[in-house]
């Protein structure tokens, strides 16, 4: 594999100004419009917050090990698996794709000098900010401890704990996500270049699209569930508390309506990525190119049917549950095709086994299961055994760590060298794949064991069931695997910013317009605006595999 | 260690259900082994640096093969669906002549009612191979009423009844959870399922709600019986645990309070505890259990309780006397209760 073409070297523009050189004061980034330091100001963003549910996450695997807990009473426990759920999806999961490499790659990829409403692109990061504080504001007051998902009643009038300031957040930040969905739509209905029409797009665009459609639609309804927690909670003005008149089965019903068109805000970003990183590592354009694209439609418009399989076991009726659960089998579907045209995408190609593309294999793998298992709990009968449980807690974390996570990693790695002209070292980005793939897998299949053995999720205690112990001990010895591969990259990767070698315009002979300018790309983006003649993915599998024998011939003399 | 990897099935449903997932699991496995196999294998066979493979006339559609990989994995999907769907049906539609339990959920326990009156505390004692109904509901926050080795889990919703059904086929003692979060100690809201044999039930029955005597001799077995009742032992185990303190070789033994207070267990602070558990905690508890009313332990019954609670053991090196190593306002008006009960 040490054959595989290095980076092509192209030295003379390294230091032409770029988005970065350009200006070096606080003021020049923290008023920005340009969305390449946008995409930077929300990478530093939510890493640091990747970093605190992360550490939330630690706490709770220590303290799983033992069925009586060893550091923390039941409600610093619950306190901790909250603030895990708010900070990991609010915060890190929902904006991380979309925020950071959207931002950075949809004008690029368009060929467009910024997003259609650069000061809305830059009040979003602000809100996602100040949600943010919020969030933190709330945990140094004491916490939340009603679980990410708010259940009513607890959550409005039986918890002593900070859930308003904490809905404040999540309120504020889902206008960041309405802002950055808003700003991407209209980008790509309006500033796409000259030639470039819908089915020449690159699939992260469409991805990004359809991911755009559910924010817009989907997260006004979840904020103004939130508010009205907050009404019933401070003015006493009931709607789901029986107790004020209200229905508590009606916040599920509202929750869900977007949380779970939620999960697909996550997902299908990362399809996205992972298909720029099939085609390029590859060299072949993407096999049902026009299936894959629509696919990320139907799995947006299907996605808003099916939230009621969240509640197969409150009060919904039976035949609610029969039709959820037929239209959650539908929305499967789309999700299958995607991953056999990823696979028919490597037949007859030139796979070059770079990090990106091994984060990408390791992706497949996760998503695999994680969808696989999914049918479990699409499942009336099988989820009533499942649904509250373990199971369900290693199934969306196989979704949304091994997937959306997976993804951002890939991504992240394949456009790294774009975003700071530097290369990482390729080994450590493959060790680190390696490490998190199996570091994950450990961490959370004995979590399908101890599920389907029954141990409800968000207990703290389990010593009425000690045979549970020895899948908790595995999980959290996995888990700290699992820290390794991701505490690598933010070593390697920081040094590469300054000490990598540079990675000129194209480093992995990759197609699409983000490739042809220079790394990093100067503010506006393009020295010549872009005019596009050729669909995406024009690879040639043949020539490349040519041109990598007559090199590997060349340094074999 | 034994280790488990699979719940007992202990009823009905448990049997047909497990039948189902292990078919998940099997469609589970197989496709994951298949297209990552595939996916391996392709991903290493056509590596860039291996020049012997043909990379000519690279296909972009395959109509037939898109259309079977559409329509295969539906069909199966659409199996499952139907399979599970039949299995749900059943499982919201009680057999008429199912027999009645009404059970309420409350911050952080169980109480169970049956028809006959009898009521248990975080225990439900049922008999095998009957249909029984749950009807349920919550006191405040939505709980969720879990017995896995049934595969059955429902949500108790506060303001409504929702229902579920099942028929035990195998006695023993199995899991109940609570299995909704709902506040600080969620996990420690269960008990158990404990299904009898027929006429052990019978006898449970006709003892108002007591396995084990049916006609106490000594106020010592008398005692007992109020202790099965309401479930004492699933607090107050052999050994202190999270949920509540031992109370063996309790009588005459010196405890430490809360307050940093000294007392010694005598009858009158065993009256008290359970009269009014809060007014002296013990050290390293919270105050998680709730007061017994007379309605429920009456003066008589807790004489008899006092008398059971001594035959768990009675501390060997108790000063004689009743008197408080600390002077406590409470142990001040000791009287002998407890020795005019010996």
């Amino acid at each position: 594999m040490s054959a595989v073409a290095g980076p092509t070297v192209a030295p003379g523009p390294e230091e032409r100004t770029n988005y970065l050189n350009k200006s070096h004061t606080i003021k020049s980034w923290l008023l920005t419009g340009d969305h390449k330091r946008i995409a930077i100001l929300y990478l530093i963003s939510v890493s640091f917050f990747f970093f605190l549910g992360s550490l939330a996450a630690s706490m709770i695997r220590l303290e799983l090990t033992s069925p009586t807990g060893t550091m923390m009473s039941s409600e610093a426990y619950n306190k901790m698996f909250t603030a895990h759920g708010v900070i990991m999806i609010f915060f890190f999961l929902i904006p991380a794709i979309p925020a950071v490499l959207g931002n950075f790659l949809i004008p690029l990829m368009v060929g467009a000098r910024d997003l259609a409403f650069p000061r809305l692109n830059l009040a979003s990061w602000y809100l996602y900010v100040l949600g943010g504080l919020f969030g933190i504001v709330a945990i140094c007051m004491g916490g939340v401890d009603t679980g990410w998902t708010f259940y009513t009643p607890y959550s409005s009038l039986y918890s002593n704990s900070q859930v308003t300031l904490t809905i404040c957040g999540a309120f504020v930040a889902g206008f960041s996500s309405i802002f950055t969905g808003i700003n991407f739509i209209a980008t790509i209905h309006k500033m796409r270049a000259p030639g470039l029409t819908w089915f020449k797009l690159p699939l992260f665009v469409w991805a990004t699209y359809a991911t755009s459609i559910i924010i817009v639609l989907g997260t006004p309804v979840v904020a103004i569930t939130l508010l009205l927690v907050v009404a019933e909670r401070v003015f006493h003005f009931g709607v789901f508390s029986p107790e004020l008149g209200g229905d508590p089965v009606l916040f599920q019903h509202l929750f869900w309506f977007y949380s779970h068109p939620a999960v697909y805000i996550m997902i299908l970003p990362g399809m996205g990525v992972i298909s720029e990183l099939i085609a390029c590592f590859s060299r072949r354009k993407v096999f049902g190119y026009e299936f894959v694209a629509f696919s990320s439609l139907a799995i947006a418009g299907i996605g808003f049917l099916v939230w009621g399989h969240h509640m197969f076991v409150t009060s919904q009726s039976m035949y609610q549950g029969v039709v959820f659960s037929f239209l959650t089998f539908l929305v499967a579907i789309p999700s299958a095709i995607k991953v056999f045209n990823w696979t028919s995408t490597i037949y007859k190609g030139s796979v070059h086994w770079n990090a990106p593309f091994v984060w990408a294999l390791g992706f497949m793998g996760l998503f695999l299961i994680g969808g696989l298992t999914g049918l479990y709990l699409g499942s009336l009968s099988t989820d009533v055994h499942l649904t509250g449980t373990y199971f369900i807690v290693a199934h969306f974390h196989y979704v949304m760590v091994g997937g959306t996570i997976m993804a951002f990693m890939g991504g992240l790695h394949f456009w790294w060298p774009k975003m700071f002209g530097r290369m990482y070292p390729d080994s450590w980005g493959k060790a680190s794949a390696i490490i998190t793939f199996f570091g994950f897998n450990f961490t959370f299949f004995p979590q399908f064991v101890v599920g389907y053995l029954g141990m409800p999720r968000r207990y703290h205690y389990y010593y009425f069931e000690p045979t549970w112990q020895v899948w908790h001990v595995l999980s959290t010895v996995g888990a700290s695997i699992l820290a390794i591969g991701f505490i690598l990259p933010a070593f390697y990767l920081t040094w590469s910013i300054k000490n990598g070698k540079p990675a000129g315009p194209n480093p992995w002979g990759a197609k699409g317009l983000e490739w042809e300018t220079d790394s990093p790309p100067p503010t506006e983006n393009f020295r010549h605006p872009p005019i596009v003649t050729e669909g995406a993915y024009n690879y040639d599998p043949v020539a490349d595999a040519e041109a990598v024998a007559k090199s590997a011939a060349k340094a074999g003399d | 260690m034994n280790l488990q990897i699979q719940p007992e099935a202990a009823s009905e449903r448990a049997v047909e259900h497990d039948q189902l997932f292990f078919f998940i699991t099997a469609l589970t496995i197989f496709f994951t082994v298949v297209v990552g196999g595939i996916l391996l294998f392709l991903a290493v066979k056509y590596r860039c640096t291996n020049s012997k493979v043909d990379r000519s006339n690279a296909p972009y559609h395959n109509t037939r093969l898109e259309v079977a990989w559409s329509v295969i994995p539906l069909l199966l999907a659409m199996l499952v669906f139907f399979w599970s769907t039949k299995q749900f049906i059943s499982l919201t539609n009680a057999p008429k002549d199912a027999t009645d339990i009404f059970v309420i959920g409350k911050q952080w326990m169980w109480h169970v009612q049956h028809a006959n009156g009898i009521r248990e505390n975080n225990e439900m004692h049922v008999p095998v191979g009957r249909p029984i109904r749950l009807t349920m509901i919550s006191q405040d926050v939505i709980h969720a009423f879990y017995i896995p080795e049934f595969r059955l889990q429902w949500q108790v919703v506060p303001g409504r009844y929702t229902q579920m059904w099942f028929t035990p086929t195998k006695p023993g003692r199995y899991h109940i959870f609570c299995a909704m979060h709902c506040g600080a100690q969620h996990s420690e809201m269960g008990g158990y399922v404990y299904v009898l044999p027929q006429a052990e039930f019978q006898q449970w029955v006709e003892n108002g709600g007591n396995r084990f005597q049916p006609q106490p001799k000594t106020m010592a077995e008398a005692g007992k019986q109020i202790w099965d009742k309401y479930a004492c032992g699933s607090c107050h185990g052999p050994k202190d645990n999270e949920r509540g303190p031992s109370l063996y070789a309790l009588f005459n033994s010196k405890r430490k309070l809360k307050n940093g207070v000294e007392v010694v267990a005598d009858a009158d602070y065993i009256r008290d505890s359970i009269y009014n558990p809060a007014a002296r905690m013990t050290a390293g508890y919270e105050n998680t259990m709730s007061p017994y009313t007379k309605e429920q332990i009456s003066e008589e019954q807790m004489l008899n309780v006092i008398e059971y609670i001594k035959t768990l053991g009675i501390a060997p090196s108790a000063p004689s006397g009743t008197t408080p190593t600390t002077p406590d306002p409470l142990t001040l008006r000791t009287s002998n209760e407890g020795d005019m009960t010996r």
